[in-house]
């Protein structure tokens, strides 16, 4: 069941991921956005097949709602265009394909071949949010204060690069 | 049994997809959710290894990664924003400045 599960999710979400790149359907970048939820929600269940629980919630909070509504929020504000059909062509689609085809193969045989999996391993670590929250305001307090004020610069900065006129 | 090296394999394959989408789309928000797929796709790997390993820091790893992906999210596409203010576009051909 657990197997059967993890199939499920991990296709989906290299099916849809891969929908976002080339996106048949039509170009655009709505559905791009689209299926780009779709895919980090399936990506979400391997977070759970993971036993990352919180890290899965934060997955669905933040990147499916927050980043996708700033995404097209973004789309929205600029009447875009459709891209041209013709931009699959050529030398850049041959080398592309070929570039990553690589990429994921020479990294896949190190994988395969390394024996990572070989032995039998216990698995008894739940990323529960007790777990996670103890650790991050223990150990991590210090990076955990850093990164409030690192949102807060970002969001100055964001506000001051969307003025109409930076004087 | 599915082990650590079958979500390496997806996580790899997620990585290639998104460096596929960076080099074949124009549209430079497109370009962008590549880049957000390529940081998921080191996500799954961390907490695989993070589960495979016994060890926490890996998800804790990923909260910052995730948080500070949302913040560098906010930031860039203000920029992509700025620049359609200024060039009316967002396709990569008419943006060659730098070109010499």
């Amino acid at each position: 069941m657990q197997d059967l599960l993890f199939y499920f999710f991990a296709v989906l979400t290299l099916i849809f991921g891969f929908l976002v790149v080339v996106n048949p359907f039509t170009r655009s970048p709505v559905t791009s956005a689209m299926f780009l939820v779709l895919s980090i929600i399936s990506m979400s269940g391997l977070f759970v097949m993971l036993h990352a629980f919180f890290l899965a919630a934060i997955q669905i909070l933040v990147y499916s709602g927050a980043v996708i509504v700033l995404f097209l929020f973004v789309i929205m504000l600029m009447d875009l265009k459709e891209e041209a059909r013709s931009t699959f062509q050529g030398i850049r689609l041959t080398f592309s394909l070929l570039l990553a085809g690589l990429f994921a193969t020479v990294l896949i045989g190190v994988v395969l071949t390394s024996g990572l999996g070989a032995e039998p391993v216990v698995l008894t670590l739940e990323g529960s949010t007790a777990v996670l929250g103890e650790r991050l305001f223990n150990a991590y307090i210090i990076p955990f204060e850093i990164l409030s004020v690192l949102l807060l610069v970002g969001m100055v900065g964001v506000v001051l690069l969307s003025k109409k006129n930076l004087n | 049994m599915v082990g650590l090296e079958h979500y390496l394999v997806v996580s790899i394959l997620l990585f290639s997809i998104g460096a596929l989408g960076v080099m074949l789309r124009r549209n430079l928000l497109v370009i962008y959710m590549g880049l957000e797929m390529m940081l998921n796709a080191a996500n799954l790997a961390l907490v695989a290894f993070s589960r495979f390993n016994d060890n926490i820091n890996g998800q804790i790893l990923v909260f910052f990664i995730i948080t500070v992906a949302a913040a560098e999210v906010a930031v860039g596409l203000a920029l992509i924003v700025a620049l359609y203010r200024r060039r009316r576009t967002t396709d990569v051909r008419e943006l060659t400045d730098l070109k010499l």
